[in-house]
């Protein structure tokens, strides 16, 4: 929508001067014009099938094989996946980890995002300098440099960990207990919420005044008028965030990478399933496990955003679609 | 700032003690001024970690652990200078040289390839075009690591493992279907009687996407060369499968050396050497801050 009042409607000039001479206009055969966009489609076609259909057909056929890289892929039927679910308590490990940190991350970094956009709506001097400092985060926050600051201000003696064993709360380095350094890897994610942030603030703006005015008259208070207008009419925008955020949380590595060592230490608690899946797939050879781990990530992705679709029939609210 | 002008109407001041009487100073608006506050104090814990990199870059192996004070007591240019050695005889500049060359390669081929894509889906008729159009949503979804693997094989039968090109030839191929995504909504937002005008003109689908359409997607296209930029920059990922020769480290892998390194006296050079990966990122967020943060605003939103 913001799209379009930035590129205001200006055809008028070409719509008034003259048209061309009913001769010139001629159309062009279907056929050519489809030829046309399959020319603008064919780095769009090769690629989704040689990098994206053909590699997912291939690892699940890998999926089913024993394959170190060296020897031809032998196959062996469902044991990659029988040994995975039943004999390999590191594989279950990873995947609670990830749960785990799926459950904490991601409610907590849309909760601050949708406070920090409510707070933000009401600003009115300086509101896009705070927009983009809360930004700032998310496209800093995936780089190794901030995972290995985050490392240090966690860790023993570390900035965090310093100030809390001050207060009385004495944990002697979280990145080297398990549970707590689950929590900070959580952490810098939430520390990345202005991504979702701004979104919020967009969808916060898109929401017609009226309607609080109305809810006013009627004596909505503040609360009410939150619970009964800001969040049925942001409800498509959260689910979008939910979605978004949730996908990701699932393939972070990088700061589990920094602040385990590359190990998913102390005693596997930041084991995460991506730095599992690059343990196995590539410092163990396996390739073959490391399919069929791609493809339960793959499955339990798609079943998490099924599922997440399927609840949204009844709590996302799409006011008229046809405006959209 | 320019967020506000793509708000119709802000809100009527409330009409209670806020308007005053003309002449009379306004009352200071206590609920205000919280407000700010309280932005202000989060931005501050918000940006810690950013100040701490900078001064532990600069701070002395003794001082890093030992005090909880964020200035250095005496500037330690030396972490500098041992980062700037680089890594096993490779110097920062090959590092950042790389670094650049592999950013650069997937900036120019995501804004080829998926503006190419992005106006058959927004502007051109084919057979399938709705399914076709699912299935590149779908794709955002698609976790990486689903294709990671077989991916890898193909690249390292191609003798291209230790090469950039499996970072930079996807690129290429419009893989990145959030930019095909972000750059389709963006050009059906685009009046179509440009085109049509265009096309009256004698101007076939080729010459109306490169005179007409493509110069109007400027700001998408920004967007998309920014974000591309950035996030390849980030890949740790990426870099770690394909690249094993120091030589041909970016930036980003480089720290990778420092992830196992426990002793405190490599801490001033580590940050020495994230502050110069993180420089370029932070660079160009303060010079595009505007289309970054417009770009994600309108991800969000459907056109």
């Amino acid at each position: 929508m913001s799209i379009t009042t930035r590129t205001p409607a200006r055809p008028a000039r070409l719509r008034d001067g003259p048209r061309a001479p009913g001769g010139r206009a001629k159309r062009r055969p279907r056929r050519e014009r489809e030829g046309a966009a399959w020319v603008f489609l064919s780095p769009w076609v090769l690629g989704a099938a040689v990098l994206t259909l053909l590699p997912m057909a291939v690892s699940l056929y890998l999926s089913f094989t024993d394959y170190d890289m060296f020897e031809p892929p032998s196959f062996v039927g469902l044991r990659n996946y029988t040994q995975m679910f039943t004999e390999d308590p590191r594989y279950w490990r990873s995947v609670t980890t990830t749960l785990l940190y799926v459950v904490i991350a991601v409610p907590l970094q849309l909760a601050l995002a949708l406070a920090v956009a409510l707070a933000l709506k009401s600003v009115r001097r300086g509101k896009g300098f705070y927009r983009s400092a809360f930004y700032a985060p998310s496209l800093l926050g995936a780089s190794m440099s901030i995972a290995l600051v985050w490392r240090a201000l966690f860790n023993d003696g570390g900035t965090v960990d310093d100030l809390l064993s001050r207060a009385g709360l004495d944990i002697g380095g979280w990145v080297n207990q398990p549970g707590w350094a689950l929590l900070a890897v959580a952490l810098l994610t939430v520390w990345q919420f202005g991504a979702p942030m701004v979104i919020f603030l967009a969808g916060l703006q898109q929401i017609p005044t009226e309607l609080y005015e109305a809810a006013s008259v009627d004596g909505a208070g503040r609360w009410r008028q939150f619970v009964s207008v800001t969040l049925p009419m942001l409800s498509p925008v959260l689910f979008f965030n939910l979605v978004l955020q949730t996908i990701q949380a699932f393939q972070v590595f990088t700061p589990a990478f920094a602040v385990s060592g590359g190990r998913g230490g102390p005693a596997d608690s930041t084991l995460f399933y991506t730095l599992y899946l690059y343990d196995r797939g590539f410092t163990a050879s396996h390739m073959g496990y490391a399919s069929a781990m791609a493809w339960v990530l793959l499955l339990a992705v798609a079943a998490v955003t099924a599922v997440l679709f399927r609840t949204s029939r009844s709590w996302v609210f799409y006011a008229a679609e046809e405006d959209r | 700032m320019s967020s506000t002008r793509t708000v119709p109407a802000t809100p009527a001041p409330a009409p209670g003690p806020a308007s005053a009487a003309p002449g009379r100073r306004p009352p200071v608006q206590w609920g205000r001024v919280a407000l700010h506050a309280g932005c202000a104090a989060a931005l501050l814990v918000m940006l810690y970690p950013l100040a701490w990199l900078v001064a532990t870059s600069f701070k002395p192996a003794d001082e890093v652990v030992a005090s909880l004070r964020l200035l250095p007591g005496r500037l330690e240019w030396s972490n500098y200078t041992t980062a700037m050695e680089g890594l096993e005889g490779v110097s920062v500049w090959q590092l950042l040289g790389n670094s650049l060359l592999v950013s650069g390669g997937a900036v120019l081929g995501n804004v080829l390839s998926c503006s190419l894509a992005a106006y058959a889906f927004a502007r051109l008729r084919f057979r399938m075009r709705g399914p076709l159009f699912a299935f590149m949503i779908a794709t955002i979804m698609l976790p990486h690591h689903a294709v990671l693997i077989p991916q890898y094989i193909v690249f390292n039968q191609l003798g291209m493992v230790n090469t950039y090109w499996p970072m930079v030839l996807p690129k290429f191929l419009a893989t990145d279907a959030f930019f095909v995504f972000l750059i389709v909504q963006f050009m059906r937002g685009l009046p179509r009687e440009l085109e049509e005008a265009a096309r009256i003109d004698g101007c076939g689908p080729f010459r109306s996407f490169l005179r007409v359409v493509l110069p109007l997607t400027r700001p998408a296209l920004i967007t998309t060369a920014i974000f591309t930029f950035i996030w390849t920059w980030n890949d740790f990922f990426t870099q770690l499968i394909y690249l094993f020769e120091p030589q041909k480290f970016t930036l980003t892998l480089a720290l990778r050396s420092f992830v196992d390194a426990s002793s405190q006296s490599a801490f001033g050079p580590m940050f020495a050497m994230s502050v110069f990966a993180l420089l370029p990122i932070v660079l160009f967020f303060l010079a595009f801050q505007r289309f970054l943060v417009e770009g994600m605003a309108n991800s969000g939103i459907k056109g």
